[in-house]
């Protein structure tokens, strides 16, 4: 139907109703009435003519687009009339709206979209786990283990096993740089189990997949771009990786970064892998991929798989050895760590969006209080409830749309943002607004319209149209409608505000308990770097030792420089190596049972230089080396733990690894340091580095008051040692453990900041509902001063009038958020979730915040002159 | 009408839901006829039982075009001198009134047989 149509029906029914009151306008004169009386009898008899038309006239709708336009046009005049409203209300919609969408498209990037392999959700990752609880307590796998599941398990169509080499160097040749890079060595059937298929070339097959065949590699796409600018004709040569030869078989295709983004090139597993690795089920070194059969759940395989855990359990009784497996749908094992943090993050948004909404319902209903003589008026003109309230609702949800089109760019900033300080959330490079993103904003903003303007809009009532007309005479006492709707409003956001300020606050007190861990050692002025030796070329530990000696001889040289020490582990890094051992002198384990504790390798002068105390005892010596070199430093944890009944020094340390037996001699205690800072202490052992077992190694050197300065001078000694040798991590200790405390400072901070706006809006919102309650109590405070009140009597009691919903909403929000912080307790580092402080301090600044907010108007009605007050009516 | 209580009233409106469309349905069957003349014959015929409220009929009305169960024309009135928006019963809309009267017959005798079971037994 076209719009002329339409028109010509209203003028059609105008006719018709025009025609048929005239007809009874007639018949009544044929009574005998006057014309006037007729008219009016007529006119009684038909009712509201403009009601009647209106409701025909809504049968031909789609009338429904028509009212819609005009209830927008309308809106948008009403608002534009009062544009200070109308900007607040779109910049407190867009904070809530941006937040909101920003958090929505990372939760559903990462979370929820599913990873681009074709049937996705058939594929897991397994664990060999402990059986008291195989969710919690999983670890890699041994490669026996994978083996006999490989051989007994029917749940799934394929299995496969990866893991992350270290590292290659890259040898140069023809004028490339020699180049450290990160690799994976994978089974054969890996990428053919995900369903990715090669950009050029092709993976490995099972012949390449075994000892003694021809060494091959496939590159990533980013390095074969980057270091041989995309030549397609790679395939077939040779590159040197540790100084061994590999031909290049395939090309990985761009965007492939599973199962790690930062794997360079990717090697044969079986080939890779030393033999010694894959004896015992004890060594748990790998990670485990499988893909699930069509009709296999994943429950199903995790039962089987656990049985077949069991068994091998039972085979190899060990505490080493594994009692079940876990099976973990694959997106899940990506981002089952994050998943709390940003579920937390989004709550928060959410928090933060509902506050929104409701200051903006809350100034709705200000205004349509404001607004009830217009509406009583026009429902005695025959307007319908149902047109006021759609015209509310055209006016919020027109407020938030323009919030929302703000919101989606503040998202879209947002989101640049938090990847940028945020990298390392897996999945990151698929974040992005996408039109997902933006329907979701859109939902948002209907949603938001509509809950912002229901409110006020429900306070309408179609029965009261007398009530506002006679009440705007004389006001007093009266129109407490809109005020009692504020208040629940209000209670509301102050409640939310409190579960926003405890979630912020545990949170910023868990990352400054974070901050504040003593590491054990020293942290300022140390400037460390990653060095790797490869075998090729440091075939034995004597070359190795010797590398060693003479580069901290250099470095220390070096001017500026006042210690330097070499390590393979740095504290503080989260790198951890456990080592199973037995302790001669102790009285026997059982059968299958072994010690185990942290182990590094150290130089003689790491100690002095990390700044690690000496308990008892010495430390290593520099001639205490290669064969010389039997001795061990264990930590006071370590001592507490396995020696804490004799005399530790002259007791010995025995590593029984499958290929060697050694007995160290413990000659010294140290202090206990944390591997990272988030962990506890750990028992940790150390062995001479000067033993030339270790090929990659931490070099640390205390310097001036800036660290960074003094590293190329250290690689310049390094690339003069060996220029093949590449240099990795260049970082000081500061920005280490700045960076794995980022996320936590991240959250803290994000939180933080919604509390602190959502504290603002209901500052706002307790200040706007006094100044309006005083405003429309303006008659009767004048009549009470009038009448001798005293001015504190009224500074009071308007006080307990602003502050009571401040107060329900404050004890609400405590007990909300003594539910919600149980849900943080996996974020928190050292503080409770009921952390006393915080919920003592909370309501306090909450109570300050709100009596500051209710002074202001509390006050102004105090000083009010009666007499003028009275006049004001 | 006056005398009415409001009570009464809403029981009149209840009733009508529902079952207006028939009514007037049935009303055309006589003829083509104009919407006051409806809505006074449907209260004429009920005794003033039924009151037809204006705010009701003419929406009414216009669904019924709408779904096409009537269609309309304005035509001269034989005994006035004025043209009147005459409304009459399309081949469906005859077809809907058979539906309608069924649907009502049946509810109607579901109801007596509850209300009124010892009529059902003898």
């Amino acid at each position: 139907m076209n719009w002329l149509h339409f028109r010509r029906r209203d003028r059609d029914l105008d006719r018709e109703l025009q025609s048929d009151l005239e007809m009874e306008e007639e018949e009544q004169r044929e009574r005998g009435l006057s014309a006037d009386e007729a008219r009016y009898a007529a006119r009684r008899a038909f009712g509201n003519v403009t009601l009647i038309r209106e409701q025909t006239h809504a049968i031909w709708s789609w009338s429904w687009l028509e009212s819609l336009m005009r209830d927008l046009r309308y809106a948008l005049r009403t608002l534009l009339r009062v544009p200070g409203f109308s900007a607040t209300v779109v910049l407190v919609m867009s904070l809530g709206i941006g937040a909101t969408v920003a958090m929505f498209t990372v939760v559903h990037s990462v979370l929820m979209k599913p990873l681009p392999f074709p049937d996705q959700e058939r594929l897991v990752r397994i664990y060999d786990a402990d059986a008291q609880d195989p969710t919690r307590n999983h670890t890699a796998v041994s490669g026996p283990d994978f083996f006999d599941w490989r051989q007994q398990q029917h749940s799934f169509e394929q299995m496969a096993v990866a893991w992350n080499l270290s590292s290659y160097n890259l040898s140069g040749t023809a004028g490339l740089l020699p180049e450290h890079i990160d690799a994976l060595t994978a089974s054969w059937n890996l990428y053919g189990l995900l369903g990715v298929k090669p950009a050029l070339g092709r993976f490995f097959d099972a012949h390449d997949d075994q000892q003694g065949a021809n060494a091959t590699v496939v590159l990533s796409w980013g390095l074969w771009k980057r270091r041989y600018e995309g030549d397609p004709n790679i395939l077939g040569r040779t590159i040197l990786l540790d100084a061994k030869p590999y031909t290049v078989i395939g090309v990985l295709p761009e965007g492939q970064d599973f199962p790690d983004a930062t794997a360079q090139v990717w090697t044969p597993f079986l080939h890779e892998t030393p033999t010694q690795w894959m004896q015992s089920h004890g060594a748990h070194n790998f990670q485990v991929l499988a893909r699930l059969k069509p009709n296999v759940t994943v429950l199903q395989a995790q039962a089987e798989m656990s049985a077949i855990q069991a068994g091998i359990h039972r085979q190899f009784p060990s505490n080493w050895v594994s009692t079940a497996a876990h099976v973990v749908p694959l997106l899940e094992s990506r981002v089952g760590k994050i998943k709390p943090a940003l579920l937390m993050l989004f709550a928060a948004t959410g928090c933060l969006l509902l506050i929104g909404c409701l200051n903006v319902a809350n100034l709705l209903v200000a205004r349509s209080a404001a607004r009830r003589r217009e509406a009583a008026i026009r429902t005695a003109l025959g307007g319908g409830r149902w047109r006021l309230i759609r015209e509310q609702i055209a006016e919020s949800v027109l407020l938030c749309a323009a919030g929302g089109l703000l919101g989606l760019f503040l998202a879209w900033i947002a989101v640049r943002w938090l990847l940028t300080l945020h990298s390392d959330i897996p999945r990151a490079e698929g974040i992005h607004l996408d039109s997902f993103a933006i329907i979701a904003g859109i939902g948002t903003v209907l949603f938001c319209g509509m809950l912002a303007g229901l409110v006020p809009a429900l306070t309408f009532k179609e029965r009261q149209i007398l009530g506002p007309l006679q009440e705007s005479t004389r006001s007093q006492g009266a129109a407490h409608t809109g005020a009692q709707a504020r208040r629940v409003l209000l209670s509301l956001e102050v409640s939310l505000t409190v579960v926003l300020l405890v979630g912020a606050s545990l949170l910023l007190k868990s990352y400054q308990r974070l901050r504040s861990v003593d590491l054990g050692c020293r942290t300022d002025h140390l400037l460390t770097m990653g060095i790797s030796l490869p075998d090729a070329t440091y075939k034995t530990p004597v070359e190795r030792a010797h590398f060693y000696d003479t580069l901290l001889e250099r470095v220390r040289a070096l001017p500026g420089i006042e210690v330097a020490a070499l390590t393979d582990r740095l504290p503080g890094t989260g790198d951890f190596s456990d080592e199973g051992f037995f302790i001669p002198e102790n009285p026997p384990l059982p059968a299958g049972q072994s010690l185990d504790a942290d182990v590094s390798d150290v130089d003689p002068g790491y100690f002095q230089a990390m700044q690690i105390p000496l308990i008892k005892g010495r430390f290593f010596q520099q001639n205490e080396r290669l064969g010389r070199s039997e001795h061990a430093i264990v930590s006071q944890s370590f001592v507490h733990k396995y020696l804490s009944h004799t005399d530790p020094i002259g007791k010995h340390i025995n590593i029984d690894s499958s290929s060697t037996s050694h007995n160290f001699e413990i000659v010294g205690i140290v202090g206990d340091v944390h591997t990272s800072v988030a962990s506890d202490v750990e028992p940790a052992m150390y062995f001479p580095l000067f033993r030339g077992e270790q090929n990659g190694v931490s070099l640390a050197v205390v310097t001036g008051p800036d660290p960074l300065t003094i590293a190329l001078p250290v690689q310049k000694v390094i690339a003069n040692m060996d220029p093949n040798l590449a240099v990795s991590d260049v970082l000081t200790m500061n920005q280490i453990l700045g960076k794995s405390t980022l996320d936590a400072s991240l959250e803290a901070m994000l939180v933080m900041a919604f509390a602190v706006v959502s504290l603002l809006l209901a500052a706002v919102g307790l200040y706007g509902v006094l100044s309006y309650l005083v405003t429309q109590r303006r008659g009767e405070i004048g009549i009470r001063l009038a009448l001798g009140a005293q001015r504190t009597k009224v500074l009071e009691s308007m006080l307990i009038d602003g502050l009571r919903p401040a107060m329900v909403g404050l004890v609400l929000g405590m007990l909300v958020s003594a539910g919600a912080t149980r849900q943080m307790q996996s974020m928190l580092y050292g503080t409770s979730p009921f952390d006393a402080a915080t919920f003592i301090l909370v309501p306090i600044v909450l109570f300050a915040v709100a009596a500051a907010a209710c002074c202001v108007p509390a006050w102004s009605a105090s000083r009010l002159d009666p007499m003028q007050a009275l006049r004001m009516e | 009408m006056s005398s009415m209580t409001r009570k009464e009233q809403q029981q009149h409106a209840n009733l009508l839901q529902g079952t207006l469309d028939m009514l007037i349905l049935r009303t055309l069957l006589y003829g083509p006829a104009h919407g006051r003349h409806i809505g006074k014959h449907i209260q004429r015929t009920t005794n003033d039982f039924l009151q037809m409220q204006h705010g009701s009929l003419y929406p009414a009305l216009h669904r019924l075009e709408r779904k096409g169960w009537v269609s309309s024309k304005w035509e001269m009135a034989p005994d006035r001198n004025r043209e009147l928006k005459y409304y009459r019963l399309t081949e469906q809309g005859r077809k809907q009134l058979l539906v309608e009267e069924s649907k009502w017959k049946q509810m109607a005798e579901a109801v007596a047989r509850v209300m009124w079971p010892a009529a059902e037994e003898s």
